[in-house]
């Protein structure tokens, strides 16, 4: 009987506060910016930051309020949001330039000589701050991690000592990007691509005692390509994207397998 | 009278509840980076504060006391100060709408501010009368502001002083907020 009153008691207290608080909020309402409630509708709410904004609210404003007009910012959203929000604003549709994440090292465990053994906290940030000895890469990825934690859609694995994107589920956020302190993870555009898998600047010989499959800086890409897109600069070879069209030729002839082909066109495909 | 103002200053100073008490340090290190926003804010806990005491006093001597459910103090305590907070926030974006933007995320957090929940509990600890504890939400809310501007000024010094490196930020605000608290050490005994 007495956990009857007892429920009665604070469940009526409840009650009593809860219309009070529904009637509040109904005389009391503020009319929000019926624009910044119908954009903040469009965005997909991660909060991730790739737009450059404190999150989705922070975008939302910029828009509503007029500080911007560019709608295609969301790179997770991709041209849908883009759409929903050039709708929305009664602007023209802007194309996204869907992005993924690639790591720019194919240096696992059989071919590269991990720089450092770190007992105790499994961090990159932690191990990039010690000194490296002579016989590791300083360039390539450290493998423990970071960037795996940080992304929101737990699309990067480690597996032998370097970390793996899965395209299909990268968004194209940054984070890890931001993230990775030795700068090995880059945004590339989301169609199949040929990049470089290496970040190493050091002499080719010094590299090849480091890692198999480290750049040496040879040029034989830079020579083999038809259409002049790569240059080889600080031994490492740069592919510039906008020139390229994707013969395959600089990846079949690399003498050391650092310039890969792939598909990157995974997530925003499937959407 | 005297009796009320006794009790106001000695839950003002004496027993100050950010200083004395530790209750609510969450606001007290968080907002207490400009004055007018510390004002604000300490503003918002007084009228919470009074609000609350007004509402849960009753609640307690008539509903819970008569009905012998004294242990279901915090429940109802925490469910009366949530939705107070709630109607602070719907009133504030109403009319004042600049201090709504500034105040942001901490306002919500009067909710879970322990000041205003051990104001209430106090209240009823300490077996005080009706208008006794409504002065006593106010000696304590009027106490939080005090100490709220007191150290939005020591932390406006701080922003000019160079500390070494180890202590910049949060390191150095503690250790102010130590001394600070060790001020007000000189009231002890001085009331009641």
């Amino acid at each position: 009987m007495e956990i009857i009153i007892c429920a009665a008691i604070v469940g009526g207290i409840g009650l009593i506060l809860s219309i009070a608080l529904v009637l509040a909020s109904k005389f009391l309402a503020v009319k929000q910016d019926e624009t910044f409630t119908k954009v903040r509708a469009c965005l997909p709410g991660a909060n991730c930051g790739a737009c450059g904004y404190s999150g989705c609210d922070g975008y939302a404003q910029a828009l509503a309020s007029g500080q911007t007009d560019k709608t295609n910012l969301c790179v997770p959203g991709a041209d849908a949001v883009s759409k929903a929000l050039s709708d929305t604003l009664g602007t023209e549709f802007c194309d996204v330039i869907e992005q993924v994440a690639v790591v720019n090292c194919v240096g696992t465990c059989n071919v590269a000589k991990k720089p450092v053994e770190l007992g105790g906290l499994q961090s990159c940030a932690a191990a990039s701050l010690l000194p490296t000895s002579a016989d590791g890469c300083a360039y390539g990825c450290l493998g423990l991690g970071d960037c795996a934690a940080v992304c929101p859609e737990n699309a990067i694995c480690l597996d032998n000592g370097i970390a793996h994107i899965d395209t299909r589920k990268c968004i194209g956020c940054g984070l890890c990007m931001r993230t990775c302190p030795r700068k090995v993870i880059s945004l590339i555009a989301d169609v199949e691509q040929t990049i470089v898998a290496c970040s190493n600047k050091e002499k080719g010989a010094v590299t090849r005692l480091k890692c198999t499959s480290g750049g040496i800086g040879c040029g034989k890409c830079e020579r083999n390509c038809p259409s002049g897109a790569i240059k080889v600069v600080n031994n490492l070879a740069h592919i510039n994207h906008d020139l390229c069209d994707g013969c395959d030729k600089c990846a079949a002839g690399c003498p050391v397998g650092c310039i890969i082909k792939s598909d990157f066109s995974g997530y925003h495909r499937f959407k | 009278m005297l009796k009320l103002i006794t009790v106001m200053m000695a839950a003002a100073v004496v027993n100050n509840c950010v200083l004395s008490q530790t209750y609510g340090i969450c606001p007290f290190l968080g907002v207490s980076k400009k004055s007018d926003q510390a004002l604000g804010m300490s503003v918002a806990v007084i009228f919470v504060m009074l609000m609350s005491t007004a509402v849960t006093w009753p609640i307690q001597t008539y509903v819970l006391d008569a009905l012998n459910l004294g242990y279901m103090q915090t429940i109802v305590f925490i469910l009366v100060i949530a939705a107070l907070v709630q109607l602070v926030e719907i009133v504030l974006k109403k009319y004042i709408p600049a201090l709504h933007a500034s105040l942001g995320v901490y306002l919500p957090l009067i909710t879970t501010n322990c000041a205003v929940l051990g104001v209430t509990v106090d209240n009823i600890k300490n077996g005080l009368g009706f208008g006794e504890a409504m002065f006593n939400a106010l000696g304590c809310g009027l106490g939080f502001m005090l100490a709220m501007l007191m150290f939005a000024g020591v932390r406006s010094r701080i922003e000019d002083a160079d500390p070494p490196k180890c202590f910049r930020g949060l390191p150095i605000t503690l250790i102010a907020a130590s001394i600070v608290a060790l001020s007000f050490l000189g009231f002890a005994g001085l009331f009641s």
